[in-house]
């Protein structure tokens, strides 16, 4: 039986799963924010987006690490 | 990682394009760049083409903008004065005076133009340009455009620039001895003998200030590798998902993802320009003195230097 591609999947999954919630809570924060204050839109959206890259910038080592598994 | 040794590790997804004859005609997604010609043993990867491409754009635009530069800006002209406005005040909300930012922008900006030219031109629709190549396990397809930026060693390259002229920026800011000191922290262990007449817990402080002064030092290279991986991974991510996506069903699927990719090249290319700001902005820092600053970068004389600047640019 081959085994690599379980290994890919549990990479990918497993390492998505700590940056989706991180995704996750950055949003909803960044919409209470925007709820409490909507004047400040514009000034939070470009830090969100830019934490939430970080965020995702976890998932994306998983994946190259994927696909690295042989 | 060159070529030779990364073939090893070596992405098994393929996708396969029928072709009207019967011989099959593969396209790899590969982790490394793959070589389309070679120059006297250097090999000339389709990464590299697309860099090469990438840097005349640049090139030509600024020669351009350069000739034509009026004080009745034209439209082009306008747009990358806008432009540069905003990454202005972006870039001041990260250092905090308009003097660093003056210093710190031009590698900034150079960067972020770098980053997201190379970022776009891989996702252009021009994929079907490219070569056949005859290995030995058949015929594969070559494109010769494929992000500079999927391509490890651009990014690597990208980010030792960054952190390296970053560290020769802070040395020049506040001088070798106090850039030394935030490494190997001589002063914290000189002031063991020096102060400990006064309060003896500078025993205690001393060598743990020496050892958060080990970490920055190994974070110097954290630094190299995050940034290098995350730039790498987003775009060859994207490349691979929109691969996918292409094979899964070719028409229409992939235009969400396309659009996904645009912001992606963009949001990636401002996170590295920024991160880079980021880290001349600290080490030009003195860390004796920067717990004692005021953060507030909203001072008023702050705000009339940038609503200067703001007429001189609009003038």
């Amino acid at each position: 039986m081959d085994i690599v591609p379980l290994a890919k999947a549990i990479a990918i999954g497993l390492g998505a799963l700590g940056p989706a919630i991180g995704i996750g809570m950055i949003g909803s924060k960044a919409m209470e924010a925007i709820g409490r204050n909507p004047e400040a839109a514009n000034k939070i959206l470009v830090p969100m987006l830019i934490v939430s890259a970080f965020a995702e910038a976890v998932a994306i080592y998983a994946l190259v690490i994927a696909f690295s598994i042989k | 990682m060159n070529p030779t040794t990364s073939s090893t590790i070596k992405n098994t997804q393929t996708i396969q394009v029928a072709m009207p004859q019967s011989t099959e005609i593969k396209h790899e997604n590969t982790l490394y760049s793959e070589q389309i010609a070679n120059w006297h043993g250097f090999p000339i990867t389709n990464s590299l083409i697309t860099s090469w491409v990438a840097v005349l754009i640049i090139v030509i635009l600024s020669v351009a903008l350069r000739m034509k530069m009026k004080k009745v800006p034209s439209k082009l002209q306008h747009f990358f004065e806008y432009v540069l406005e905003g990454g202005f005040d972006l870039a001041d909300q990260v250092t905090g005076s308009r003097k660093t930012t003056e210093k710190v922008f031009p590698v900034a900006i150079s960067i972020f133009f770098f980053v997201i030219i190379n970022n776009w031109l891989g996702i252009l629709p021009l994929g079907g340009f490219g070569v056949l190549q005859t290995g030995a396990d058949g015929t594969s397809f070559v494109p010769f455009l494929r992000s500079g930026t999927a391509d490890v060693n651009t990014t690597l390259m990208l980010a030792l620039v960054s952190v390296i002229a970053s560290n020769i920026f802070g040395v020049v800011a506040i001088g070798l001895w106090k850039a030394f000191n935030k490494y190997v922290n001589l002063k914290a262990l000189g002031g063991i003998f020096t102060k400990i007449r006064k309060q003896p817990t500078v025993l205690l402080e001393a060598p743990v200030m020496f050892f958060v002064g080990v970490l920055e030092f190994i974070g110097e290279f954290a630094k190299i590798a995050s940034l290098s991986f995350r730039l790498f991974g987003n775009v060859f991510a994207g490349e691979v998902l929109l691969a996918s996506m292409g094979a899964l069903f070719a028409y229409g699927l992939p235009i969400p993802f396309l659009f996904l990719e645009v912001i992606v090249g963009f949001i990636q290319a401002l996170i590295f320009s920024m991160l880079t700001l980021v880290y001349f902005t600290i080490a030009a820092q003195d860390h004796d003195e920067h717990e004692h600053e005021d953060h507030s970068h909203h001072t008023p004389s702050n705000i009339n230097s940038i609503e200067e600047n703001k007429v001189a640019i609009s003038n």
